[in-house]
C-alpha cells in the first residue's frame, strides 16, 4: 500500500520536474552555479545511498560478502565495463563468498 | 543506430535487474512494472525502492527519488524546444525526458531535424525496453528461492555505484560526496533509514564555497 503511494507520488513529482524545464526556459536562466549544484546533489545522494546500502542492513553491519561484491562491481564500472557485466560480477562475487561461508 | 541498439540492450538488462530486485524485496510484479511505466527514471526508481524496502518511510523514499530527478530541470531547458509543439507531443516528450534522450539530442548539435529524430527514436526505444525488462525481471524473480544466496542484494548498490562514478570525476563533487557519505554513515547509526541519505546533501557546503566567485573567503 505505501509502495503504491510512493510510486504515484514519485511519478507525479517526476513529471512536474520534467515539465518545469521547458516552462521555465523562457522566464529564467539557471545560473551555472545552481546547475552545477543540482547535478552534484544527485551524485552526492547516489553515493551516500550506495555506501550506506553496501555496509548497513537495517542499521547493522552487513557483513563482508556484500561490500566485496559491490567493490568488484565498482572496479569493473571504473574500467568502463558494460553495466550488465558489472551487475553479474557483483552478484556472483557476493554469492560465491557466501557459499564459501563468508557472512 | 548501432549506438542505440547497444544502449537498448544495456537498458533491457538493467530493467530486468530492477524487476528482479523488486520481486526479491517482495514487491508484486505489477507494482514494479507500474513504477517503470509511470516514473521511467532508473536511478530514482532504484533509490526509492531501496529506501522503501529497507524500512525507510514513504517521505524519505519519495524525497530521495525526486532529488535524483532534479537534474531533469536543466535537461528540459536544454532540449525541451524539440517537443514543445502540439499538446500530445508536449506530454509524451516530457515523459521521455531522460539522461539518454538528452544526450543523444544534444549530440545531434545544431541540426534540429536530426536532434528531434534522435530524441524520439531513443526515447520510444528505451521506454519499450525498460518496461519489457522490468516485466521479464519481475516475473523471473519469482522463481528465485533465496535472492541472498545468489548475491542479488549486491546488484542494487553495484548499479548505483556504476551510475555515480562518472559524476565523481569532478573534484569538488567528489569531496562533497565523501563528506555527505560520512554524514550519512554516522547518522545511520541513530536515524531511521532514508533520512541519512538526504542529510548527505549537507556535503554540498564544500561546493558552495568552492563555486563562489573569487571573493574574500574567510
Amino acid at each position: 500500500m505505501t509502495m503504491l503511494a510512493a510510486i504515484i507520488a514519485l511519478a507525479v513529482g517526476t513529471f512536474l520536474i520534467r515539465l518545469s524545464g521547458p516552462l521555465l526556459r523562457n522566464r529564467i536562466t539557471l545560473s551555472e552555479r545552481v546547475e552545477t549544484l543540482l547535478r552534484a546533489g544527485a551524485t552526492v545522494v547516489l553515493l551516500a545511498l550506495t555506501v550506506t546500502s553496501t555496509f548497513l542492513v537495517e542499521g547493522a553491519f552487513a557483513g563482508w560478502a556484500l561490500p566485496a561484491g559491490v567493490l568488484v562491481g565498482g572496479v569493473l564500472a571504473w574500467k568502463r565495463m558494460p553495466l550488465a557485466i558489472v551487475v553479474v560480477a557483483a552478484a556472483a562475487t557476493t554469492a560465491l563468498l557466501r557459499l564459501a561461508g563468508v557472512a | 543506430m548501432r549506438d542505440i541498439s547497444a544502449l537498448a540492450a544495456g537498458i533491457l538488462i538493467v530493467g530486468a535487474s530492477f524487476g528482479a530486485i523488486a520481486t526479491a524485496q517482495g514487491v508484486p510484479w505489477w507494482q514494479s512494472t507500474a513504477m517503470s511505466v509511470l516514473v521511467f527514471a532508473g536511478a530514482s526508481q532504484f533509490a526509492t525502492l531501496g529506501i522503501m524496502t529497507t524500512g525507510g518511510g514513504l517521505l524519505a523514499g519519495v524525497a530521495a527519488g525526486l532529488i535524483l530527478n532534479m537534474r531533469h530541470i536543466p535537461y528540459g531547458m536544454a532540449v525541451g524546444g524539440l517537443y514543445w509543439t502540439s499538446l500530445r507531443s508536449k506530454i509524451l516528450g516530457t515523459h521521455l525526458l531522460i539522461d539518454q534522450t538528452t544526450a543523444f539530442a544534444l549530440a545531434a548539435g545544431e541540426d534540429r531535424r536530426r536532434a528531434k529524430a534522435a530524441y524520439w527514436t531513443v526515447g520510444i526505444t528505451l521506454f519499450v525496453v525498460w518496461n519489457l525488462g522490468t516485466v521479464i525481471g519481475a516475473v523471473a524473480g519469482r522463481f528465485i528461492a533465496d535472492p541472498e544466496a545468489l548475491g542479488l542484494d549486491a546488484a542494487l548498490p553495484a548499479i548505483l555505484l556504476a551510475l555515480v562514478l562518472p559524476g565523481l570525476k569532478d573534484r569538488s563533487t567528489l569531496s562533497a560526496g565523501l563528506l555527505g557519505t560520512t554524514i550519512a554513515l554516522v547518522t545511520s547509526l541513530f536515524l531511521p533509514v532514508g533520512l541519512p541519505v538526504l542529510l548527505a546533501l549537507l556535503g554540498l557546503v564544500v561546493m558552495w564555497r568552492g563555486t563562489r566567485p573569487k571573493e574574500a573567503t574567510s
